[in-house]
């Protein structure tokens, strides 16, 4: 691991100019993805600017009727908290499927949505890897890609994002609120990750340097009965292989509204859109919900080895949309 | 970047005693408390977050210490396994993992503890988990599964899993 | 004076009695003290720099960036390391040549004052390779592919008893499939951590090994050292399962650079270098046909191994050797290929042989069980041989079929509807499975020391390892009860080359071995006690054992462990998930010493089995030589989650061709089975065969 200064901070305005004195500094939250990726050498800063002691920890509710997260909230606190457990469920069963006890009491919120890959050649610096070394080249392709990209992936990178808790915000409309140099931004979360085209080491649609303040959700009735379904290798303590974030609205027998996400199959918390427009207005059963996934999948680019991943992305929407309307398999 | 800066003079508060310490900024709160302070309870299984061996309760509540920077514990209060109980006056978990055979080789074993005792807060503070059925229910009912869930953070390569859990039942009792 | 013995006490035996664990208040502590957490004074850190290539050679260290960082003294190459000496493994001549022969080999030590500067300077050290085309991809049908001599320990690579091939062409029914298993590390909790130190020309180290006296020897051969210039120590070990079974890099290291900066030295593993340094389980691929008549009755039974090797260093697991005892058939062959490739050496991993060939024997089984439309429990005991099928020796007991009928009564299998795809619970499909167990129950010579103190008490020293299994408390039972003595009055000394040469933990064959010399050395000195009339004079008494003669000349049986395990899956084949919530293992192993911690190490060999059933697979990069994979985030052991019930249980067994205590030695059996219970199960749920390990989603969804 590479030197480094450390400081703290107790303002976002110190935060973000802190940041700009240095060419290669870091905000570090938790640390749970940042010391880990600084002990492997993938990431080497030369300045830490510690902001888990701003005033960002806080989960209040809004005008709207929806929440406003604070980024330094630590992601055992945004689980506990009884709004988010009532209303919006699927954000907090994303928090509790994901990492352990130990690592959500460190992980904060706006930590987690930066977090980045674990594909096995993006977190080993002595492999080539274009999100690390632009240019250098993606083994993965041709190589362990069987929890890499089935959607959204380029001929430059077929990483995954890792997160639970983004899969969840995502399906609900959240916007991620920045902090870029003196002006405050709030940016969709479906707009906030990019997807890799030929830049993968770009992940982020904000100014380098922008500092995550918070997470908002809006008033959505919907997201009272959301769920979220992680399937995994082992029973707990693993990334996912393929996740969903879903809710449904039922009138008369049709679906009136849904809301669906995707984890594990992007390098982006994959809203599913067209499925949910082809969902929207449809009888509720079984086929409805098939096809759903089968419009969404249709830009599905599987490789050799995680070709299994389209059908297991199928059926776990499937399923999970069939609990939320009961209707049975 | 001066070389003063590369390194910081902090105080942790460690089982109960304020610690002085001046340390190289890269030093985590594990290698802090093993190389530095002496404290060797905490292990280091995999120093990435992905084993829990080095399971620490920073203030009250369990972490892990491999991927906490010691200087961003400055002013913390961390409590580690030697000052949970000690040979003679050991915690209800430890005593727990003794009469249940909860461990094996050991290498885990402090880790398992500091991360049962904190879990056991943690029901009884009302947090579900990824076993609990609803998030929205204000009380846990502490079953085998909430107890597996809550644990699977600490792996055990001996597999002491069944053992740990009946201890942890004994204690929750 | 105190008088130690009296006759007249009737004392229960503590043998067979589940003591608490004589280390547990330690444990439970943080006090007990492993390898890598001996504050030495002046003590320095190594950091291992691996060699990036999978093969070819080093053409330039310039190690002056390294040098000029903060806190670093030396960096330790093959330049200034000191010279070894062949110690009769490859992978242990470490820094001696610019040669390199698999991805992730040490090529450098840099030390520093700490831990974070040792690891800079290495994350910095200049090193230029030349990189020559390398060859990992294991496969079957590799002109390299050849028949070792022997396998490992020494058994003969190939037996052939009748003629296998007419008998299969006349069979009525016939199974002819291959099964695969994959590289596995053995990981454990605790990584290789080392300590050393010299002085003058004597060498200490604290290594983390499952026997002290097995590294002495190594280092004493590699340093050109007499026995008694080295000790070895290892109070506390944190896991093994094969991977500290000997000697292995970081203490080759660590005493390497201790030497050169005449300062102690701590060398300890990340656990990502563990995945290239300390070796693990072959992968296989094994073709099992077996022959028989329309009631399962074997008339054939022929089992061929692939597995690989590294080009330093000749591993051959004994995947096949099972098949030479298990079960009767009057045609019976086995053989095993090796492929030397550019990779890090296999070794031992829990039950190496018996673990992955189990699961394709005891796999093949189930397919001729549903072939032949029999019981699978039926059918193995339809099968049960009177004498060893391959050599026709008796065995020194054989309760494999008590086991199975245990088994069966507590798992209710007698209920079970044995047609596959019937059961649903949910989104689950239900099923259950079975497979036979078994280990060799061997001894190998050991020495020991027991000392009667003045004071009434006994201080037995023994050169034992206690990685988890329970040995410290184990041998403490048994020297108390030879002693005939309360367990207060006992303290046992382990962990130390100083207390002699003696058998590793290792073979399930430590505590069975130690028990022996600790029996021999404890009846030696009552006989001394009685001599002088039950009273310990004030020098104390002294008595060694040494069992060399009496394991050479035991009788010529065979002496092997049985177990039955059965198993209940529920499987979604629509995500691949594949829960296993309950297993029951009946074991038949001798005398069980200790039943707390027996039962604990038995299940925990069946949890490891329930990983390498679902989960352990360490991917080969063959572009880049090395395992992916190589982190407990990547590589996946069974966590709390993955285990519901496990039931554990042993049948009464006395079996004195042994050793003096009946002990047949616990350790690995656990694992041997489960991965073919496992995969029965899941096809008995969905009605598709798992030939391949692990049973990944994958492979499940359908």
């Amino acid at each position: 691991m590479r030197e480094f200064g450390y400081q703290q901070v107790s303002d976002v305005e110190t935060a973000v100019a802190t940041l700009a004195t240095s060419a290669d500094a870091r905000y570090l939250g938790g640390g749970t993805n940042l010391v880990d990726l600084m002990k492997l050498g993938v990431e080497t800063p030369e300045l830490l600017i510690d902001v888990t002691n701003l005033p960002l920890t806080d989960i209040t509710e809004t005008a709207d009727g929806g929440v406003l997260i604070g980024a330094a909230v630590r992601n055992s606190d945004l689980a506990a908290n009884p709004v988010i457990r009532q209303r919006y469920p699927a954000v907090a069963q994303a928090v509790l499927a994901g990492a352990s006890g130990q690592l959500r009491n460190l992980a904060t919120t706006g930590g987690n949505l930066m977090q980045r890959t674990r594909c096995s050649y993006f977190t080993d610096v002595s492999k080539p890897c274009n999100k690390r070394v632009p240019g250098s080249g993606c083994p993965a392709r041709d190589g362990e890609h069987h929890n890499l990209a089935i959607l959204g992936a380029s001929e430059h990178c077929i990483a995954t994002s890792p997160s639970d808790l983004a899969v969840a915000l995502v399906a609900l409309d959240a916007v991620v609120h920045v902090r870029e140099g003196d002006s405050a931004r709030a940016v969709p979360l479906t707009e906030f990750r990019r997807l890799p085209g030929d830049r993968p080491d770009l992940e982020t649609t904000v100014e380098p340097g922008a500092l995550i303040t918070g997470v908002s959700l809006p008033g959505l009735p919907i997201a009272a009965a959301s769920r979220y379904r992680k399937v995994r290798e082992r029973a707990s303590y693993a990334f996912a292989i393929a996740s969903i974030a879903a809710a449904v609205e039922v009138s008369g027998g049709l679906v009136a509204d849904c809301r669906i996400a995707w984890g594990a199959v992007a390098a982006v918390p994959w809203r599913a859109t067209r499925a949910e427009a082809m969902l929207r207005g449809k009888p509720v059963a079984i086929e409805s919900f098939a096809a759903a996934a089968d419009a969404e999948l249709l830009a599905a680019e599987p490789l050799e080895h995680n070709a299994y991943k389209v059908a297991l992305i199928r059926n776990v929407t499937v399923e999970l949309l069939a609990e939320l309307t009961g209707v049975s398999r | 970047m001066t070389r003063s800066s590369l390194s910081s003079s902090f105080t942790v508060t460690v089982n109960g005693e304020p610690q002085l310490l001046d340390l190289d900024n890269r030093t985590t709160l594990l290698d802090a408390l093993r190389e530095h302070l002496d404290l060797t309870g905490a292990k280091k299984g995999c120093d990435h977050g992905q084993c829990g061996a080095c399971t620490v309760l920073l203030d009250g509540r369990r972490v892990n210490s491999c991927l906490v920077l010691a200087v961003a514990a400055q002013g913390r209060s961390v409590t580690t396994i030697e000052g949970l109980g000690t040979a003679d006056r050991l915690h209800p978990v430890q005593q727990a993992f003794i009469d249940h055979d909860g461990l094996q080789c050991g290498y885990c074993t402090p880790g398992q503890i500091c991360s049962a005792v904190s879990a056991l807060d943690e029901v009884d503070r009302g947090w579900p988990s990824a076993a609990t059925a609803d998030v929205g229910a204000e009380k846990i009912t502490l079953d085998d599964s909430e107890i597996r869930e809550r644990m699977s953070g600490n792996l055990c390569r001996c597999g002491a899993y069944v053992n740990i859990l009946a201890a942890i039942n004994a204690v929750a009792q | 004076m105190t008088s130690t013995l009296d006759p007249a006490t009737t004392r229960t035996p503590l043998m067979g009695q589940g003591i608490n664990r004589i280390d547990a208040i330690a444990k439970v502590t943080g006090e007990a003290r492993y390898s890598g957490e001996y504050p030495l004074d002046g003590m320095i850190y190594g950091w291992v720099v691996q060699a990036p290539i999978a093969k070819g050679r080093i053409s330039d260290i310039r190690p002056a960036t390294t040098l000029s960082m903060p806190g670093v003294l030396a960096v330790l190459d093959y330049r200034n390391a000191p010279r070894l000496s062949d110690a009769g493994d490859g992978e242990l001549l470490l820094l001696q040549g610019d040669r390199v022969y698999y991805r992730g080999e040490a090529v450098a030590v840099v030390l520093a004052q700490s831990l974070e500067q040792a690891r800079a300077g290495a994350d910095a050290l200049d090193v230029s390779y030349l990189a020559e085309s390398h060859d990992v991809l294991f496969r079957a049908d590799h002109p390299d592919m050849y028949t070792p001599e022997l396998v490992n320990p020494n058994f003969p690579s190939a037996s052939n008893v009748g003629d296998v091939d007419a008998a299969l062409a006349a069979a009525e029914v016939v199974i002819d499939q291959v099964y695969a298993t994959p590289a596995e590390h053995n990981n454990p909790m605790e990584p290789h951590a080392t300590t050393a130190h010299w002085d003058g020309d004597t060498l200490l180290v604290f290594d983390s090994n499952q026997g002290a006296s097995s590294v002495q020897m190594s280092l004493c051969r590699l340093f050109d050292l007499p026995r008694s210039a080295v000790q070895v120590k290892s109070e506390h070990v944190g896991g093994g399962f094969g991977a500290k079974g000997s000697a292995r890099p970081p203490v080759v290291l660590a005493s390497m650079a201790a030497r050169l900066l005449g300062r102690p030295v701590r060398v300890t593993l990340t656990r990502q270098q563990m995945f290239a340094m300390v070796g693990y389980r072959t992968p296989t691929i094994q073709q099992v046909r077996l022959g028989s008549d329309r009631s399962g009755r074997l008339q054939a039974l022929d089992h061929l191994a692939y597995s690989q090797t590294s080009k330093i260093l000749e591993f051959a697991e004994q995947t096949a050797v099972l098949s030479r005892m298990m079960y009767a058939t009057p045609n019976l062959r086995t053989a095993h290929r090796l492929l030397p490739l550019d990779v890090p050496t296999p070794r031992w991993m829990r039950a190496p042989g018996e673990a992955p060939g189990s699961f394709a024997l005891e796999s093949a089984m189930d397919e001729l069980a549903q072939a032949c439309n029999v019981d699978p429990v039926e059918l193995r005991i339809r099968n049960e041989p009177d004498l060893e099928p391959d050599s026709g020796r008796p065995f020194s007991s054989r309760n494999l079929v008590a086991c199975l009928r245990e088994g069966a009564r507590r798992f209710g299998w007698d209920d079970r509807d044995r047609r596959p795809a019937i059961r649903q619970d949910g989104r689950w499909l239900m099923g259950s499975g079975m497979a036979s167990s078994t280990y060799p129950a061997r001894n190998a010579p050991s020495t020991c020391q027991v000392q009667a103190r003045s004071d009434g008490t006994f201080e037995v020293r023994i050169t034992a390892s206690d990685i988890g299994t329970g040995a410290r408390t184990a041998l403490t039972q048994i020297a108390a009860d030879a002693l005939q003595v309360e367990l207060d009055r006992v303290e046992l000394r382990i962990g130390d080359s100083d207390f002699g040469p003696a058998m590793i933990a290792g073979g399930s064959m430590g505590t069975a071995s130690w028990s022996w010399a600790v029996v021999k050395a404890c009846r030696d000195l009552l006989g001394q006690l009685d001599a002088h009339s039950g009273a310990v004079p004030a020098g104390g008494l002294l008595a060694r054992a040494d069992t060399k003669d009496d394991v050479a000349a035991q009788a010529d049986v065979t002496r092997h462990a049985f177990g039955a395990q059965f198993v209940e899956v529920a499987v979604d084949i629509r995500t691949g998930e594949v829960r296993v919530p309950r297993m029951i293992g009946v074991f038949a192993a001798g005398h069980i010493v200790n039943a707390r911690t027996a039962r604990s190490q038995l299940i925990g060999g069946m949890i490891m089995g329930l990983g390498m059933a679902l989960l352990e697979e360490s991917l080969m990069d063959l572009r880049f030589g090395d395992y992916l994979n190589h982190d407990l985030a990547g590589y996946h052991v069974a966590s709390n989650a993955d285990v519901r019930s496990i039931e554990v249980s042993w049948i009464d067994e006395q079996d004195d061709q042994t050793n003096p205590s009946g002990i047949k030695g616990i350790g690995e059996i656990g694992i041997v089975g489960t991965a073919a219970a496992i995969a029965n199960a899941v096809w008995h749920a969905t009605g598709r065969r798992q030939r391949t390990l692990p049973i990944r989603p994958d492979r499940v969804i359908s």
